[in-house]
């Protein structure tokens, strides 16, 4: 990986639009999103990405800079929503004059608040033991929330209601694209803070210590300090995405501090690639789009993302951005081209076996839980009888063809692969 | 009186189940160095393989069969997923578990649904024990009870006096002697992963029909048993083993006392107003708290004694 | 006499029932340079441990420049202005070699935990790192992943890191472990150079080295030190000749020609 790059802090492409242009890029971006997908759904997904982009960030400070695996960062999330919405109600009831753009900050200040107490012991310790004190503490405030109904609601939570504030540059945010916007600019500016903090001491101290804690020692850090910091940090950021949920959903429960969250988190951050800044970004999209346009076609589709995510963890463990950036050497001594063909005499066959496996999990999903009489499955929009033997052979066969294609095509990807990285030769290439 | 002896009882039951699991997971901790967050997964497939097995064979041909078929599971997920993985490094091994802990639940739901199954205790075990001042205590927990105790001096046994125990136990601490001793020392981890997924397995056995069959089975009971782990000290059987039973008589006297901050208060003649802000601490009960002490046990542990109550050297 | 600069008062180790250190007591003068020799096995190694503060003393105190600073963790010792290098290369793998020796600054200058500025404008901060990679010669490997240089420039890189904070103590394990006789003549200019004016500790197996670059020698064997003297004193201490067993120190005869 990396022979040679400036700069290699916490990663990415080298663009020729210099250290800048890639956050121009990114709020170009942002700013014109809704108008290319301006349905309702559309901007409350976007808003969906853009928390849970915040989330993810938050997350990797912790595992991708700290080296710090955590199982319980939904607590500090869900405490900045809880507080959040209880302050818009303040806003609401008795008057309170607090401007909603305020209110991630305000949740950030209390994952902050959190952070800090739990890290003072948290964080002695690295490794396993921090892994599993993450969870015994995440799974005790969730469990916590249930006893304390003042301040978490109970069972229904905690809602709110966000057009109730002083208005700002005339929005009362009774409009969606209205919340999009704050959402865009507060992800920004969280983003780039948290992409800052990677370049300050704290910062470049944390990923030593992630790489070599005892060095870090020798050269006068105190791993445990460093660490403690990090893990502030992070809680921070957390609050904030959580404020950024609570101004969107306007209601907060007991799920958003449990460990189906503390793990969805993990899941963004490790698929997308912990190695990289904008790894957890990616991993994040990607998420949420699985979770809110998949799951509408399919009720499998926790199935699949679980099996996406350990087929990663196990063959491409550097994320979704690993697998991009593996590329760069090749693309920068043009020899990307080369891989195409390779890649589609694998690829097709690969996705045909996908899309066969697929159907087979689908067919059989539907022949399990289906009342009795429904035989049709609906699978990529055709309807299938399940209770006819010829259509589970042509899904089973598909399959297996797909995959004996794929095999048989695997080492000719890994041949073009590794002329496209053989650098020992030809220096006129570069 | 009574209520001690049935909550001793009841805290035993859970307190050898949490056992158990936690045995199995230290041992494997010890010697590859990886916790295993699945585990809790293997006690999850135990009593589901054991809830179908049990359908054609009936329960004690589930009680023999399912624990096996989760080892055999066990071990194939070592040699071919938690080996493979282990060049990504140790963060890997757990972040794999994970998932590995989430495909299963999936896995489970996929082929056996969300609700509830009904998985019950054996006829010839449904009845009441003993009766005390109108209490009943099943006899399937008692049999429960046998079983556990039987299952570790059996395995006390094979650890300290068979030879293979003596190699299992040499490849905990100097797994590189004990393959230049010329034994396969891939094959043991693979073994000891099989066997530590096996005694999870039969727990989910024996705990299916008692605490019920559903797929968030594995992610309720996992949580404490990494409490257990973490508050015997990381590495230590003995630990484990107090610590098991100190959380499982902790959270059955919990739930069984029925006392709550509203009597304290009442005693020392404090009253407070209904609707105060924090009215949830004053009302707090016991039973209210039982699901959390484990981890407030936890929190105490960190603070006061880092290493746990019997931990060894950081590994 | 004035301060030493690190003094060692029967400082013992055991690991469960086996003595490692067995009562070693010496005393470093302020800018002298010190050589550990002794047999593999001897306790070198867990004696740099001890002094840099990885490991626990079973008992004895261990003062620098005067302070006691038996208890205290590795990175306050460091603090106090005592560096080392490591047996087994110890860099930060995945950062360049500008951003590793830049770690080795930050503390001593200052920044501490900061996370309010930015490493890449502190122009003092960058012009020191520069500096360094002068001195060290790795100018040329700047912007190189740490983890892909050779061997010889690691050994160089890891020397760079212990001296750029500015310590006044500098103990380097094994430095010229594993090197060419080329690569070893560089790296004994290199610690010449960089230690000019610092206390300097240094375990070696390389006789030539030892030789050329120490004002005293401590010998080590089984724990306990045997002997302690100037260089000439110890080749012809018959205890030192007898722990080696037969093995004489090394004749190689130094880079100018010169005899030692």
């Amino acid at each position: 990986m990396g022979i040679s790059s400036k700069d290699s802090g916490p990663g990415g492409i080298r663009s020729a639009l210099g250290p800048f242009g890639l956050w121009i890029a990114a709020a170009l971006v942002l700013a014109v999103m809704p108008t290319i997908f301006s349905s309702p759904v559309s901007v409350t997904i976007m808003n969906q990405m853009g928390i849970s982009i915040v989330f993810a960030l938050s997350y990797n400070m912790l595992l991708g800079q700290g080296g710090m695996l955590s199982f319980g960062h939904a607590v500090y999330f869900g405490l900045g929503g809880f507080l959040s919405v209880h302050v818009m109600n303040y806003v609401e009831y008795d008057g309170w004059p607090i401007p909603l753009p305020i209110l991630p900050f305000i949740g950030g200040l209390f994952g902050l608040v959190f952070a800090i107490i739990i890290g003072s012991f948290s964080t002695r310790r690295a490794g396993t033991v921090f892994a599993m004190i993450s969870l015994g503490v995440g799974e005790l405030i969730a469990a916590c929330s249930i006893i304390f109904v003042v301040f978490f609601g109970g069972e229904e939570g905690v809602s709110g209601d966000r057009t109730m504030g002083p208005p700002v540059f005339g929005t009362e945010f009774l409009k969606e694209i209205e919340v999009y916007y704050l959402t865009a600019v507060i992800v920004f500016v969280a983003a780039a803070l948290m992409y800052l903090f990677s370049l300050t001491p704290a910062g470049r101290m944390a990923n030593a210590v992630r790489d070599n804690p005892e060095r870090a020692e020798f050269v006068g850090y105190s791993q445990r300090q460093v660490r403690f910091i990090s893990f502030c940090a992070s809680g921070f950021f957390a609050g904030i995405a959580g404020g950024l949920f609570a101004i969107n959903y306007e209601i907060l429960t007991e799920e958003n501090l449990n460990l189906v969250t503390s793990g969805w988190v993990l899941l963004m951050a490790y698929i997308g690639g912990i190695g990289f800044f904008i790894g957890p970004i990616i991993g994040a999209i990607l998420l949420t789009l699985l979770q809110t346009v998949l799951s509408n076609h399919t009720e499998l589709w926790l199935l699949y993302v679980g099996l996406l995510f350990v087929l990663t963890v196990m063959f491409v463990p550097s994320g979704l951005t690993g697998l991009i950036m593996m590329h760069e050497p090749a693309l920068r001594t043009g020899r990307l081209p080369n891989l195409a063909r390779p890649y589609l005499v694998a690829g097709i066959p690969l996705l045909v076996a996908l899309a066969g496996g697929v159907a087979v999990l689908e067919m059989l999903h539907h022949f399990n839980n289906a009342p009795v009489g429904d035989t049709v499955a609906h699978v990529f929009g055709m309807a299938v009888d399940t209770h006819n033997p010829a259509n589970w052979a042509v899904a089973i066969a598909v399959t297996v063809f797909g995959a004996y294609a794929t095999v048989r095509a695997t080492p000719q990807v890994r041949e073009a692969w590794s002329e496209a990285n053989d650098f020992s030769g030809k220096a006129e290439d570069r | 009186m009574e209520l001690v002896i049935f909550s001793l009882l009841n805290g035993l039951v859970t307190g050898l189940l949490l056992f158990m699991l936690s045995s199995g997971l230290t041992l494997i901790f010890s010697m590859m160095g990886v916790l295993n967050f699945a585990h809790a997964s293997f006690y999850m497939l135990g009593a589901y393989f054991a809830y179908t097995i049990s359908g054609y064979m009936g329960f004690w041909g589930g009680l023999i069969f399912a624990p096996l078929l989760v080892g055999v599971v066990g071990a194939l997920i070592q040699r071919y997923g938690l080996r493979y993985v282990h060049r990504w490094g140790h963060v890997a091994e757990l972040v794999f578990t994970f998932g590995l802990a989430f495909l299963i639940e999936e896995v489970v739901q996929f082929f056996w649904g969300k609700a509830t199954k009904d998985y019950h205790e054996p006829e010839l075990l449904d009845f009441p024990l003993f009766t005390l001042f109108g209490q009943s205590f099943p006899a399937y927990k008692a049999f429960m009870i046998l079983i556990s105790i039987g299952i570790f001096i059996a395995l006390l046994a094979m650890l300290t006096r068979t030879r293979v125990g003596l190699i299992i136990q040499a490849a905990i601490t100097h797994p590189n002697t004990v393959a230049n001793l010329g034994h396969n020392v891939p094959l043991v981890f693979m073994g000891v992963f099989g066997v530590g997924s096996a005694l999870a397995g039969l727990a989910g056995v024996i705990a299916g029909p008692a605490l019920g069959t559903f797929p968030g089975m594995a992610f309720v009971l996992g949580s404490i048993v990494f409490v257990v782990i973490v508050v015997g000290g990381l590495g230590s059987l003995a630990g484990a083993f107090v610590a098991s039973l100190l959380i499982g008589w902790l959270q059955t006297f919990a739930i069984s006392l029925d006392y709550s901050m509203t009597d304290l208060l009442n005693l020392l003649g404090i009253s407070f107003d209904d609707e105060h802000v924090l009215r949830d601490l004053w009302t707090l009960s016991l039973p209210q708290v039982a699901p959390i002490l484990p981890y407030l046990l936890l929190i105490l542990i960190l603070i006061f004694r880092p290493t746990g109550l019997m931990g060894k050297r950081e590994t | 006499m004035s301060t030493p600069a690190l003094s060692l008062e029967d400082v013992r180790k055991d690991f469960g029932e086996t003595q490692i250190i067995r009562g070693v007591s010496l005393e470093i003068g302020a800018g002298e340079r010190h050589a550990i020799i002794g047999p593999n096995g001897a306790g070198k190694s867990t004696l740099f441990h001890l002094i840099s503060g990885k490991y626990s003393k079973t008992a004895g105190r261990i003062r620098l420049n005067g302070e006691d600073v038996t208890t205290l963790e590795p990175y306050a010792i460091a603090r106090r202005g005592l560096s080392r290098s490591f047996q087994i290369t110890n860099i930060f793998p995945r950062m360049t070699v500008f951003e590793n020796l830049r770690c080795g600054l930050l503390w001593s200058m200052g920044f501490k935990y900061a996370f309010w500025k930015l490493v890449g404008r502190q122009k003092n901060l960058t012009q020191r790192t520069e500096e360094i990679l002068e001195m060290i010669g790795l100018a040329d490997r700047r912007d190189i992943q740490a983890g892909v240089l050779t061997y010889a420039e690691q050994r160089t890189l890891e020397i760079g890191i212990t001296i750029a904070g500015g310590a006044n103590v500098i103990m380097l394990d094994e430095p010229t472990a594993g090197m060419s006789a080329s690569e070893t003549d560089q790296t004994v200019e290199l610690i010449r150079r960089v230690t000019e004016g610092k206390t300097l500790v240094m375990v070696e197996h390389d006789m030539g080295v030892v030789f050329d670059l120490a004002d005293r020698i401590s010998v080590l064997v089984y724990g306990e030190i045997i002997a302690t003297g100037k260089p000439e004193e110890i080749r012809n201490n018959k205890a030192v000749q007898e722990a080696y067993l037969g093995e004489a120190p090394e004749e190689e005869p130094p880079a100018d020609g010169g005899t030692v």
